[in-house]
């Protein structure tokens, strides 16, 4: 009996390799498993953590699958109607000059209904940071077709495939945001791999790192899967992304800081 | 010696807001209020107190950035006109479900759509029986003069924080661009970052350890807590209408007719009073200054006084629909207005009187 494995046993502090950061709750993501949402939160909380500024940061949720991002994250959070975070990120940043202030946003809500408030906070060079997560989907309201959908895919409102010529391209909206002389640091990243997690964490440390040096709007992409609304396993989901997703929305730095 | 100014409305307002202790502004021109962000942009108030100008792309983004700031615990702005309020239903209705304070000024203009661009009081329904989505309420008050443009942003900022509700002043074209004498008062000071975290435990102000994270949504899917929710509000609305009703009575002690009109048109109600009086007719005026809550009981009592209640309004007849609620039957209650941006006449205001209770 010595030398039974019991749970108490393995569960000491030596033996711990990872755990998740305590600026994430307890509460169970809400999240379709596979998603990459759960990824990109994770990271965005441990460099809150790194960063030792929790008691200073205020986000703001969207309206999407991440529109409970709140229930997830251990900081102060703001919700926003849809599309209109930047703009409530404005009034905080604005009032709150010394607070770090991001957003998290889905691709319908930053790039189709809240396309205004997005080109303009970058245009300002709002001292925030963007968050924006791209499944070419909208995921919450059950696989519609978005702004960033790709030509002939199938969604629930494209369901012969998406045309281009009557609905037009999808929207690169982080090129057209590199444009803006507003934004200090412009990224598109991934969080399928573990390397491609790790990148994803470096580009959240730098886009931190460009409010705090107050150089402007720091804006990072992180394209993702949807496998509920593209409806595969959540590994062909991943290998469909690669594929498909990437050659459209090529991944790494668009805009770096000066 | 108090510092007397002569302002338009507009610039009364703005100024009024800065020396009330206003935190942020955020706005897009619209005529005919544009005075209000052009005032505070020329005044330097970031100088002065180190109240945040903004002009927004849009009045949506504005209202947002209103939602931003409020839910911090900062005493924030916006302005437009109708058309522009119009946009904002989306973001009052979040703040109403949020529960954030805030002051709102629409200058109204005439409608629908772009209309005009001169005075009108057809925004009343959209102000007072809850403009955007859900059941909700603001409170709505209706200044009739430029000094009351004045004194009401910082009586705005004092209901929105006593009972964390959006203020609406409900003003219009001619309050908004006409000048008359202003009484200044003294430079408040802004409220602290420490005193928002003492007085405004909701707030966003940052996760310390002392306390759980601060969440500012209007979302909750379970029904159960949803109703809870909606009944909190009901509640609120309620013990607001039993304690906020402001309005001004004159000439009502021995009346035998009484016209009800707020703003411009309660102006013009006077003299059109006066008249009546110099003909020896018996007719007062109520003025509701806050149209929510509104004074029903005030009209109640005033319906077994009097023969017979005249509304005036520069619209098609919204007020009116309160004023007969408080009346219950009681009295006969008849409706005039004038359309599309143009203000009733004192003499024309009294005739409809005179035609309605009197030569009948």
């Amino acid at each position: 009996m010595e030398n039974s494995i019991s749970k108490e046993k393995i569960c000491q502090p030596e033996n711990l390799v990872y755990s998740k950061t305590p600026l994430m709750t307890c509460n169970p993501l809400s999240y379709c498993p596979g998603c990459g949402h759960g990824t990109a939160h994770r990271m965005i909380m441990e460099v809150i953590e790194e960063l030792n500024m929790q008691a200073e940061t205020i986000g703001v949720a969207p309206v999407g699958c991440s529109v409970l991002a709140y229930d997830f994250l251990d900081i102060d959070m703001q919700q926003a109607a849809h599309g209109r975070a930047p703009a409530v990120a404005t009034g905080i940043k604005r009032l709150m000059p010394n607070k770090l202030v991001f957003t998290y946003q889905g691709d319908g809500d930053l790039a189709a209904i809240g396309t205004g408030e997005t080109l303009h906070a970058c245009n300002r060079g709002e001292n925030i940071c963007i968050f924006f997560v791209n499944n070419g989907i909208y995921g919450m309201t059950g696989g519609q077709m978005a702004p960033t959908t790709l030509p002939n895919m199938k969604t629930s409102t494209s369901p012969f495939g998406r045309d281009a010529a009557s609905t037009g391209q999808p929207l690169k909206i982080t090129e057209l945001v590199a444009m803006l002389p507003g934004t200090s640091y412009v990224t598109r990243q991934s969080v399928h791999t573990p390397a491609n997690v790790r990148k994803t964490k470096k580009a959240i440390e730098k886009a931190f790192q460009c409010q705090l040096e107050k150089k402007g709007l720091a804006f990072v992409e992180i394209v993702s899967n949807c496998n509920s609304g593209w409806k595969m396993t959540p590994l062909d989901s991943n290998k469909w992304m690669e594929e498909n997703m990437f050659p459209f929305f090529p991944l790494g730095d668009i805009k770096v800081p000066k | 010696m108090k510092e007397i100014r002569l302002m338009k409305g507009n610039e009364a307002i703005a100024e009024g807001a800065i020396r009330a202790g206003c935190d942020g502004y955020f706005g897009y021109p619209i005529t005919p209020q544009s005075e209000v962000l052009e005032y505070l942009m020329e005044n330097r108030p970031e100088e002065r107190t180190g109240m945040f100008v903004l002009q927004a792309e849009s009045e949506i983004a504005s209202i947002h950035m209103v939602y931003g700031g409020a839910a911090c615990g900062k005493r924030v702005m916006t302005s437009s006109s109708s058309p522009g309020i119009s946009l904002m239903q989306e973001g009052i209705s979040f703040m109403a479900g949020t529960e954030l304070p805030c002051l709102l000024l629409n200058v109204v203009r005439g409608g629908p759509g772009l209309g005009t661009i001169q005075p009108s009081q057809s925004d009343y329904f959209q102000a007072v029986k809850g403009g955007g989505h859900g059941d909700y309420k603001m409170i709505v008050l209706a200044p009739a003069s430029v000094q009351e443009m004045y004194d009401f942003a910082k009586l705005g900022f004092e209901l929105a924080f006593k009972y964390r509700i959006q203020v609406m002043i409900l003003s219009d074209g001619a309050i908004g661009q006409m000048m008359e004498k202003v009484v200044l008062d003294e430079q408040l000071p802004r409220i602290t970052d420490e005193e928002i975290k003492k007085k405004y435990p909701w707030a966003t102000t940052g996760k310390t350890p002392d306390r759980e994270r601060n969440i500012i949504t209007s979302l909750d899917l379970d029904p159960v807590r949803q109703e809870k929710i909606n009944i909190h509000l009901q509640e609120k609305f309620k013990k607001i209408a039993e304690n906020e009703v402001r309005l001004e009575k004159l000439m009502c002690d021995d009346a035998e007719y009484l016209f009800v009109a707020y703003g411009s048109s309660a102006r013009v109600c006077q003299k059109a009073m006066q008249l009546g009086r110099d003909k020896g007719i018996k007719v007062g005026l109520l003025r509701p200054i806050t149209l929510f809550p509104f004074p029903y009981e005030e009209i109640k009592r005033l319906s077994s006084q009097v023969k017979g209640i005249q509304c005036v309004e520069m619209s098609a007849g919204q007020m009116i629909e309160d004023v007969k609620l408080g009346a219950n039957g009681k009295v006969p209650v008849e409706h005039f207005g004038r359309l599309g941006g143009i203000i009733p006449a004192p003499d024309e205001v009294l005739n409809v009187l005179i035609k309605n209770f009197i030569k009948n």
